[in-house]
């Protein structure tokens, strides 16, 4: 109690709880990927395949990001379209 | 009936090769014949912390590949009797480990020892994964640190698929020994506890090795830290964990430096 008292008059936050809920949160995600395949990868790679049917892409110009949440997670591909494309979609239509 | 125990942990610098050096001394220390293998190939150093550098004459890749007979690379200890050691190659690829290889060493090994004892290298690749092939039994040497735990769960994981008795549908008995403990750092909250890392390995605890001097005082020398300082808290804590391996019910406890008062207030000042 005395340490706990000291670290509030100091107003310092102890740092082991927080790398234990980051282990528990990472090495629940990683067990679970053990032997999976890597949906991440697939996931981009599909939406990359269909994408490119209709346009042509510059693999330099796709950005994905992943951030893991608690319940939910976000997996943001961002794919830079050449300006093009609005005038062949026209033309087909 | 000889066992076979590992010595990993998948991150390097945690302690596996003091841990090796201490637990192999420590079980020669109560009568049982041991030797400790280094498969750490081209970065061999339980030689060193065993104080044996200087007569390495054959190694584990020689005895491999059949350049070699087994008595002729073992290499005794100097003081204890019953402790023997055998070196990794310094030179040589890691290729060169094969698993029909390895399986014949550790067969022979089994039939002339009660113990040996693999001092795995650092990693996930072909030294580690031999390492821990033939094992009956593993310590995975953990520290209280985020990346250590981490590398000690995937360590875990490949313990219960890529070890033959996980193929043969049996378990490979598994310990953590947790390593550089600070119970003092862990009590004001910035070092994971003991019970932070057993509950998130899920795994039973072997023994607790404190943060101290006589480690680093020991490898210095070529000393296992069991016989350069038996009464500090290193020795006692390798001691207890040689005990439990043995099967004996020893109570498990935070060992401290026995520290004078000087001595902590200097250290609460640096701190």
């Amino acid at each position: 109690m005395s340490m706990g008292l000291l670290r509030l008059l100091r107003g310092k936050k102890a740092s082991a709880p927080v790398a234990r809920e980051r282990l528990q949160i990472l090495l629940a995600h990683e067990r679970g990927m053990r032997g999976q395949p890597d949906l991440l990868g697939v996931l981009r790679e599909e939406i990359l395949a269909v994408v490119s049917k209709h346009v042509t892409l510059d693999p330099t110009k796709v950005i994905v990001r992943l951030e893991r949440g608690d319940e939910v997670s976000t997996l943001e591909v961002d794919i830079e379209v050449p300006n093009d494309f609005e005038r062949k979609k026209a033309a087909v239509a | 009936m000889a066992k076979v125990l590992v010595v990993t942990s998948g991150k390097g610098g945690v302690g596996k090769t003091t841990t090796t050096a201490a637990l192999g001394a420590a079980l020669a220390q109560r009568g049982d014949k041991v030797v400790v293998v280094d498969f750490d190939v081209g970065l061999r150093n339980l030689d060193l912390v065993m104080g044996a550098e200087r007569r390495v004459v054959f190694d584990l890749i020689n005895v491999v590949q059949g350049v070699a007979k087994l008595p002729q690379a073992l290499i005794r200890d100097k003081r204890l009797e019953n402790l023997w050691l055998l070196p990794a190659s310094q030179t040589r690829d890691k290729d060169a480990l094969t698993e029909e290889g390895v399986g014949k060493v550790i067969a022979d090994l089994r039939s002339r020892f009660d113990w040996v004892i693999c001092d795995s290298p650092a990693g996930i690749e072909r030294g580690a994964s031999m390492a821990m092939r033939f094992a009956d039994e593993a310590v995975i040497v953990t520290n209280p640190e985020v990346s250590s735990v981490r590398d000690s769960d995937r360590i875990i994981g490949m313990l219960d698929s890529k070890t033959v008795r996980a193929e043969k549908g049996e378990r490979v008995e598994k310990h953590i020994l947790i390593t550089r403990y600070d119970a003092s750092r862990a009590a004001r909250g910035e070092m994971l506890t003991i019970d932070d890392i057993l509950e998130i390995l899920a795994t039973p605890l072997l023994g607790i090795i404190p943060e101290s001097q006589d480690v680093l005082k020991a490898s210095n020398v070529g000393t296992p830290v069991t016989l350069s300082n038996a009464d500090g808290a290193p020795a006692r804590a390798y001691m207890d964990a040689a005990k439990r391996l043995c099967g004996e019910n020893v109570t498990m406890h935070v060992p401290a430096e026995r520290r004078g008062l000087m001595d902590r207030l200097l250290r609460r000042r640096a701190a």
